[in-house]
């Protein structure tokens, strides 16, 4: 436990979330596997955007930046590509990522750039209280999906293959150490990682559709997933209204900043076409 | 050796971005500022720099202002589309302090409007465009040289002030080619933001109530401090105390209010003894110049005033001036938004008139001149 609490601010809890939010075991997770990895905390950045999810940052002692509403992945490529050297963890939602953030996420994932990405999913927008996202599954209510939600959800393990992500996972809250050990070889793999956390939302979701408790959610997580490895073996009506936890891709492919980092060292020379005078943009590191 | 050398006027922003130690550019392509990203593409990782073409212009302003927060200097060129769609993260990089540069190569709006004809319609949305009070610099070169010099300045002042600031062209300016003589890299002022000198006890947003502005230490460098666009304290942590928040939001607005006067620039002709005095930025001031010039020709005491920072405008040497003319023309390739600072500036002592032009042409030099020769209207 103590090893955990070197990685959290101390002074800045306790959190914001609701009592039987899952956000603080998703939190958890990923600082147990960056202790297990023991990362330097000097070289560590944890973005977000905005969201329940996204207030996580706050609490952890590295370089973190809370941006704009469905931003993380564009300002983490700014910093990744800036600095290759440090490592660059989102945080985010099932709103922020897949909504507002959706073409950020799959050109993040399309670029492969080394970006660990974590999505805390509870299936609805809890900072504004209870409305639908695109991650909330057909026929569920919402504050504005008063008569049940008419749209289809995205299936974002697929959507993150489908972009280009070398590394993709999905766990939940009840499942913390798959989560935990996911998100570690998310961090491990070189290259645009994913990891889907399902989590709970008791205050929002769970009292919408009267799904009882926080631990009546986590139950219903555990009756809901079925691991990567046991469905295979499963006949298809086994699997009919459950969803896959586990590792769901892993495939490593050359990585954006090194690809560029590869061209550049080719192309590498003085400036001196436009003034004579020799700069190397080295000037603005630390 | 200075040469001179015949360029556009979005070359000149991109050597001069080079030439103050630009290292990161993220961009989306539109025209009329499309050179800008590729002579960027092309130069940076020469250097040791980066490029990268982002998804959209939000994710681009995304981009520098995450980099920036890594030590980087940073830019990004759009047009009108794109500028409006960055303006919530304008406000990020006020909130946040970080120091970006944005040139916004002017075209015909509203939306995708004339996207090769030139335009100062974003005049307004420069300065006001993101919600909120906030500080930004908007600076506005006159000709293919200043393109140059006004984002090195560009960039000193968002490292000085840790402040966005836009350079605002236009497609007329942006693709205009001129002889330019460049200076000497070793005549440069270039300035780099002010850091702390190491972590323990550092508060990120610790500043003078008057204008201060933070030290700024760099993402991976040890410090392990917390960056958001919701309202914080010294230590950057959010805060919705109504007195931290009051004097924060006051601070950094007063950050560029105080600078104003190491800030402002200007430049006039023929403006001492003038009686009809043309207030003009960016390519219409070319005309303007010209319009002047053939006026005093004809012994008519016409006169130009052109700010090259349009915000913060330079007050005083404006009221100065236009207190002993008999009328101020302000034309522009909008509607009439420069003229509304002119009015507020010095409309209560001498008439300030309108000249606007926003069929996507640059003005003719005689369309200004029959304004001033032909009276007040």
């Amino acid at each position: 436990m103590s090893d955990t609490l070197k990685y959290f601010r101390q002074n800045r809890l306790p959190h914001i979330w609701c009592p039987g939010c899952g956000h603080g075991t998703v939190t958890g997770a990923l600082v147990r596997a960056i202790g297990k990895l023991k990362l330097d905390k000097n070289k560590v950045v944890v973005v977000s955007g905005i969201g329940c999810s996204s207030r996580a940052p706050g609490y952890l002692d590295f370089d973190t930046l809370h941006t704009a509403h469905g931003r993380a992945l564009a300002f983490a490529t700014g910093i990744k590509l800036s600095r290759p050297e440090l490592k660059v963890i989102v945080m985010t939602g099932d709103g922020d990522c897949t909504a507002i953030g959706g073409n950020h996420f799959i050109h993040a994932a399309r670029r492969n750039i080394d970006i660990t990405t974590i999505v805390m999913n509870n299936n609805i927008y809890g900072m504004t209280s209870g409305q639908y996202s695109p991650m909330t599954p057909k026929g569920m209510l919402g504050t504005t999906a008063p008569y049940g939600n008419v749209e289809r959800s995205f299936d974002l393990a697929k959507l993150a293959v489908a972009a280009g992500a070398t590394y993709v996972g999905r766990g939940t809250a009840y499942h913390a150490v798959l989560l935990e050990e996911l998100i570690e070889k998310a961090l491990l793999n070189k290259g645009f990682s994913v990891v889907e956390a399902v989590t709970q939302c008791p205050t929002y979701l769970g009292r919408k559709n009267k799904i009882g408790t926080a631990v009546d959610m986590l139950n219903w997580f555990k009756e809901s997933a079925v691991n990567v490895k046991a469905a295979a073996v499963l006949p298809p009506e086994k699997l009919a209204g459950k969803f896959l936890i586990g590792e769901l891709h892993n495939q490593p492919e050359p990585e954006f900043t090194a690809e560029y980092d590869a061209m550049a060292s080719q192309v590498r020379r003085k400036f001196d076409d436009f003034q004579g005078e020799v700069r190397e943009c080295g000037q603005n590191s630390d | 050796m200075t040469k001179a050398k015949l360029m556009q006027g979005n070359e000149a922003c991109t050597l001069g971005a080079l030439a103050a130690g630009l290292d990161f550019y993220a961009g989306y392509p539109i025209t009329p500022s499309t050179e800008i990203a590729e002579l960027c593409s092309e130069e940076l990782p020469k250097v040791g720099g980066k490029f990268v073409q982002m998804e959209d212009e939000i994710g681009s302003a995304a981009a520098i202002i995450g980099a920036s927060l890594t030590g980087r200097k940073t830019m990004t060129a759009t047009s009108g589309p794109g500028f409006s769609l960055m303006q919530e993260l304008i406000g990020y990089a006020g909130i946040a302090e970080v120091p970006i540069v944005i040139v916004n190569v002017q075209r015909v709006g509203p939306s995708t409007g004339q996207p090769t004809m030139p335009a100062q319609g974003d005049l307004m949305q420069a300065r006001w465009g993101t919600h909120g009070d906030h500080p930004v610099v908007v600076l506005a070169p006159g000709n293919v040289k200043e393109c140059f010099e006004l984002t090195v300045k560009a960039f000193n002042i968002a490292e000085d002030y840790r402040v966005p600031v836009v350079v605002l062209t236009d497609e007329v300016i942006g693709h205009m080619r001129e002889k330019v003589v460049l200076p000497e890299q070793g005549e440069l002022k270039v300035s780099r933001r002010k850091m702390p000198e190491a972590p323990g006890g550092y508060k990120p947003y610790e500043g003078d109530d008057d204008g201060g502005v933070p030290l700024m230490a760099s993402f991976g460098q040890g410090y392990r401090y917390h960056v958001t666009g919701l309202f914080h304290d010294e230590t950057g942590f959010p805060s919705n105390k109504g007195d931290i928040t009051d004097r924060f939001l006051r601070r950094l607005c007063r950050k560029v209010e105080k600078a104003e006067p190491v800030i402002r620039d200007y430049v006039t002709e023929s403006a001492d003894d003038c009686e009809v005095l043309v207030v003009a930025f960016g390519s219409s001031a070319m005309s303007s110049l010209s319009a002047v010039r053939q006026a005093r020709a004809k012994g008519v005491k016409a006169g130009l005033f052109r700010p090259k920072t349009v915000f913060p405008f330079p007050e005083e040497a404006l009221k100065a001036i236009a207190a002993k003319a008999k009328r101020v023309i302000v034309p522009e390739m909008n509607l009439g938004q420069l003229a509304l600072e002119i009015e507020r500036l010095v409309g209560c002592k001498t008439p300030v008139e309108r000249l606007s032009k926003v069929n996507g042409e640059l003005f003719k030099p005689e369309e200004i001149l029959a304004r001033i020769l032909g009276g007040a209207k």
